[in-house]
């Protein structure tokens, strides 16, 4: 396929996609900080959402509602992005530390 | 996805360059997303996610909905990535202090996981047979907006409890042991 013509077919954006959701999976596991771990999570989020809209543009019947679902995985992904900072803040003033192998109280 | 649409168009027609510009988005998504998954620094990792997310909101705009295009540029690079930035300053995690040798997910183990998932989707993806449907409508924002308030009204309501639920959430967990 010409390289030109792929913005006009449904696979080129779910192999980005699948990219990125790669990506994401990658900095999730490597990362040893929370907030790295959060920005990772927004990665597959991204990944998520360009799939909902390549679907809504090439195959759904009513290309409305993949529109209105990105913009509530957005909503969602700003209240997760609100509520795991603020546990971050928290953790980092318990332990003075955002690395996830400190956050051990339990282990015995 | 019809044969016709295949075809090379020539690089100064409007198809060429909107595949020019189709190319240059996706580079700048997957830099992006390379950078903010790769890097060792954490405020260099958030550029990287601002840089991915540009590149998405103009995938979304070559994806015929101009309207989520500039929500993702609202929400995410205005809002969720200066979250995440504040964070950062708060939070003032201490750069590069390993902690004994990195455990084996942390390296070629994890990157082979990633490579297999992301692997197996685009070959779904690629050998899949999508059905198309016909469209009932041309989703744009007027339908848009008529939808999310008739059919989707439930859910749009609830969205916005969950967004003021996951304010105060935020506010009551981080002011704790703020006084000590």
């Amino acid at each position: 396929m010409a390289p030109l013509a792929l913005y006009n077919s449904l696979e080129t954006y779910l192999v980005i996609g699948a990219m990125l959701f790669g990506m994401g999976i990658y900095g999730m596991v490597t990362r040893r900080t929370l907030i790295g771990m959060l920005i990772a999570a927004e990665l597959i989020l991204a990944a998520a959402s360009i799939n909902f809209m390549a679907f809504n543009r090439f195959t759904a019947p009513d290309p409305a509602t993949g529109q209105i679902f990105t913009l509530f995985i957005m909503a969602i992904a700003a209240a997760e992005a609100a509520i795991g900072l603020s546990i971050t803040i928290a953790v980092y003033r318990h332990f003075k530390s955002i690395d996830a192998e400190d956050t051990a109280q339990l282990k015995g | 996805m019809n044969p016709s649409t295949l075809a090379s168009p020539g690089l100064f027609t409007v198809e060429g360059l909107v595949g020019v510009v189709f190319l240059t988005m996706a580079a700048i998504t997957l830099v992006g997303g390379l950078i903010a998954c790769n890097s060792d620094r954490l405020v260099r990792s958030l550029s990287g996610l601002v840089i991915c997310f540009v590149g998405v909101a103009g995938l979304y705009f070559l994806l015929n909905s101009p309207f989520v295009s500039m929500m993702q540029i609202l929400i995410y690079v205005g809002a969720i990535t200066v979250t995440i930035s504040f964070a950062i300053m708060l939070a003032a995690p201490e750069e590069k202090r390993k902690i004994g040798p990195p455990s084996l997910f942390s390296g070629p183990l994890g990157f082979i996981a990633a490579a297999l998932i992301a692997g197996g989707f685009a070959t779904l993806a690629v050998k899949t047979e999508w059905t198309v449907h016909d469209k009932i409508n041309d989703g744009s924002m007027k339908v848009i907006g008529l939808q999310l308030l008739t059919d989707h009204s439930m859910v749009f309501e609830l969205v916005s409890v969950v967004l003021l639920v996951a304010i105060l959430g935020a506010l009551v967990i981080a002011r704790q042991g703020r006084e000590q």
